[in-house]
């Protein structure tokens, strides 16, 4: 992760897509213990504040929940997640209109390309 | 004369200071207080007219390229330097002793005698900082794979920095005032060190490091100060800057600094 942060982007939103990322893929388990800041902003290599401040940032989101006195957790709210996971859907498709838009494809040109490319089957597609 | 002058200075200081405190958000009293620093050299300007605040509980980078002032600015915190014009407060107090006991610091180059060896470094350490924890010290040699009988001046420059800043992380120090930690070393060494600064950064202390290698390093820090010529032209929260500017620290800088 450490080399992964793009440049125009404030660090802990970058956090914040991470964490979230790995939390609708259910990477990280509903319900789950997170570690805490101080081995989090170890294993990112990032000040443990931006941690804390992107942490923060997902428990107003509700992806997270903090006991005071055990540590963090991931929401158990599945309803929660399901409905993120479709968010985070949207903006992958709304970014894919939008470069293929850009590179003077219609709307109706992209759907035949990913309808070609799906029925060739993708090579990253998941074995069900 | 100057020293009435500072006396006088002190008394407004500290009212200004108490009017800091209260206004501050976070409700902490500053660690570090410069104000209008003036340093020269002849007649040349190293620093002029520098102010800066550090709160407890930040990693703050001091960020410049060569010669402008950033190790200058680390000398006089440190009590290196004795002849400046400005104020310069450390926990409130004025340079000397009491804050030279609050800080600890790794300066620009190493300082070691022909004969030592880490051990003995080590022993220096203990008599002469109270605050040092040598198990602490000896648990990170061991984890550097440092050989502990090893002349320190046949290591390669790579571990004399690393085997330095292990000996100054292993204070309990309020400000840890650390002058280039990753000039000389390659990229594992690179994150063995910021791995060292992260695993003992704590909220009551703070963390000053000046580099000029600013892509490795940014991540880690919370805030940060560009010098130039010897004069503050950026300072802020990183996370701001990005967002602000759309741009990393090290572009930013790569764009003030452009030759």
């Amino acid at each position: 992760m450490a080399n992964q942060f793009q440049s125009s982007m404030p660090i802990y939103l970058q956090l914040v897509d991470n964490f979230k990322q790995r939390i609708v893929s259910g990477e990280l388990k509903a319900g789950s213990k997170l570690e805490s800041v101080r081995d989090l902003a170890i294993s990112f290599e990032v000040n443990p504040n931006t941690m804390q401040r992107a942490l923060a940032e997902l428990e107003r989101d509700g992806l997270l929940y903090a006991d005071r006195t055990i540590g963090r957790f991931i929401t158990d709210n599945k309803e929660l997640i399901i409905q993120m996971r479709e968010a985070v859907a949207q903006e992958i498709i709304e970014e894919f209109v939008r470069k293929m838009n850009n590179l003077g494809f219609t709307n109706q040109e992209s759907m035949e390309l990913i309808r070609k490319k799906t029925e060739e089957g993708c090579e990253n597609e998941r074995t069900e | 004369m100057n020293a009435q002058n500072n006396s006088q200075d002190m008394n407004m200081l500290k009212s200004t200071q108490e009017i800091k405190i209260n206004n501050d958000s976070n409700n902490t009293a500053a660690l570090v207080n410069i104000s209008a620093l003036t340093k020269k050299y002849g007649g040349k300007a190293a620093l002029s007219n520098v102010s800066l605040t550090l709160n407890p509980g930040h990693i703050v980078g001091l960020l410049g390229p060569n010669g402008s002032g950033k190790t200058t600015l680390i000398k006089i915190l440190t009590g290196v330097i004795r002849d400046y014009s400005g104020t310069v407060k450390v926990d409130g107090d004025d340079i000397g002793p009491s804050t030279k006991a609050l800080i600890s610091y790794l300066p620009d180059n190493a300082y070691f005698s022909s004969w030592m060896r880490p051990l003995d470094m080590v022993a220096l350490f203990k008599d002469f900082y109270s605050d040092f924890d040598e198990n602490k010290c000896l648990k990170m040699l061991k984890r550097l794979g440092l050989n502990e009988n090893q002349k320190i001046k046949s290591m390669s420059k790579g571990t004399i920095e690393k085997f330095q800043l292990c000996l100054v992380m292993s204070r309990n120090a309020r400000l840890y005032v650390l002058d280039e930690p990753i000039g000389g070393v390659d990229p594992a060494a690179r994150d063995f060190i910021l791995d060292t600064i992260l695993t003992n950064y704590s909220e009551n202390s703070t963390i000053f490091m000046s580099t000029h290698l600013i892509s490795d390093v940014e991540r880690i820090f919370d805030s940060v100060f560009f010098l130039k010529e010897g004069e503050i032209v950026l300072e802020g929260n990183i996370d701001n800057i990005r967002a602000k500017e759309g741009k990393s620290i090290d572009e930013l800088f790569r764009e003030v600094f452009k030759c």
